[in-house]
């Protein structure tokens, strides 16, 4: 199904199916370390990333770590 | 307080030893390799990281890569202003890079960067509960530290000045009052601007001191970031030694008897 999902604070239409679907969709390789997503405002831990289904209107943040203070 | 001078002397923060007393930012380095260098030389064991949503176009060079095995990575929340953003962030943070140790960061104030302690101390008792080794960046005040303490965080570090203003320790009476009644480690945490500064801090009683701008942008990175781990220690070996009481008279140095010229 094509519907709407925020990712990283930007609107995307594209294929919904579950998390480690849209990461590979996206470019990101799921076995990177330092990679951490949440849906919803709620950390999804690496292992639940191939179960964790997404529906239209959610919300996903992809962090990585980063130089920083 | 009873610090005793003694070889071996190590910072203990949440049960985990350091013979470092300085902490490092990994931001605004020139390059990949200035920072290397500079976190070599500066001595440190711990240094921080961000965690910032991954460009879809791709990604660099991984830090965990880069730094993950020679050095602990302290993950912060850097530009949270939200309780629900710092909580999140750290959460994400120990995910990403396995650890549940976290600076937490809460700015109250874009222009002063002064953190917002009343969410602060809410966001720090949530982290705890949460299985967190919180280390927050707070203001120098002694009850704001004792409070973040009482709910369980595993060191403080206060202000000395503005991050990144370089302005050194505004107010040592504040940080020598505030390392003499806290529970837990004070790390001195922004404004150090040379290695002064990071002596003076240990001199007051501080535990560690985090430094980052005074580092990567000075003319020569590394040899700064040598200065500032030289100086964290000095500054805790003075401590250790007792600086002497201060006289407001001079007080000579040398024999008073046997001066010549003067009387039988």
């Amino acid at each position: 199904m094509v519907a709407t999902v925020r990712i990283n604070g930007e609107d995307r239409r594209l294929e919904v199916g579950t998390l480690i679907e849209l990461l590979r969709a996206e470019g990101v390789d799921p076995k990177r370390r330092g990679v951490a997503v949440a849906l919803n405002g709620t950390v999804v831990r690496r292992g639940d990333w191939p179960a964790a289904a997404l529906s239209p209107g959610d919300e996903v943040e992809i962090v990585k770590p980063f130089a920083g203070g | 307080m009873t610090d005793k001078p003694q070889d071996g002397d190590r910072l203990v923060i949440a049960g985990r030893s350091f013979a470092s007393r300085l902490i490092v930012g990994t931001a605004r380095f020139s390059s990949r390799q200035v920072m290397l260098d500079a976190l070599a030389a500066s001595g440190t064991e711990m240094v921080t990281a961000s965690i910032r949503r991954i460009s879809l176009e791709g990604y660099s060079e991984s830090l965990v890569d880069l730094l993950g095995g020679r050095y602990q990575l302290l993950p912060n929340t850097a530009g949270c202003a939200t309780v629900k953003d710092a909580v999140l962030t750290a959460q994400l943070a120990r995910e990403s890079l396995e650890t549940d140790w976290v600076k937490l960061e809460l700015i109250g104030d874009r222009e002063t960067l002064y953190p917002d302690v009343a969410e602060l101390i809410q966001a720090a008792e949530q982290l705890v509960g949460d299985g967190f080794t919180v280390l927050p960046y707070c203001t120098d005040d002694p009850v704001v530290c004792r409070r973040l303490a009482d709910v369980g965080c595993a060191a403080v570090m206060p202000l000395g000045s503005p991050i990144g203003s370089g302005m050194g320790l505004c107010n040592p009476y504040n940080l020598e009052l505030l390392c003499d009644r806290s529970p837990v480690p004070v790390i001195l945490d922004a404004g150090i601007g040379t290695a002064s500064d990071a002596a003076l801090a240990m001199e007051l009683g501080c535990g560690a001191v985090m430094v980052t701008t005074a580092i990567a942008p000075a003319n020569d990175p590394v040899n700064m970031a040598r200065a500032m781990g030289e100086a964290a220690a000095a500054g805790r070996r003075a401590r250790l030694a007792g600086r002497i009481p201060r006289r407001s008279y001079g007080e000579p140095s040398s024999p008073q008897l046997g001066l010549i010229g003067s009387g039988s």
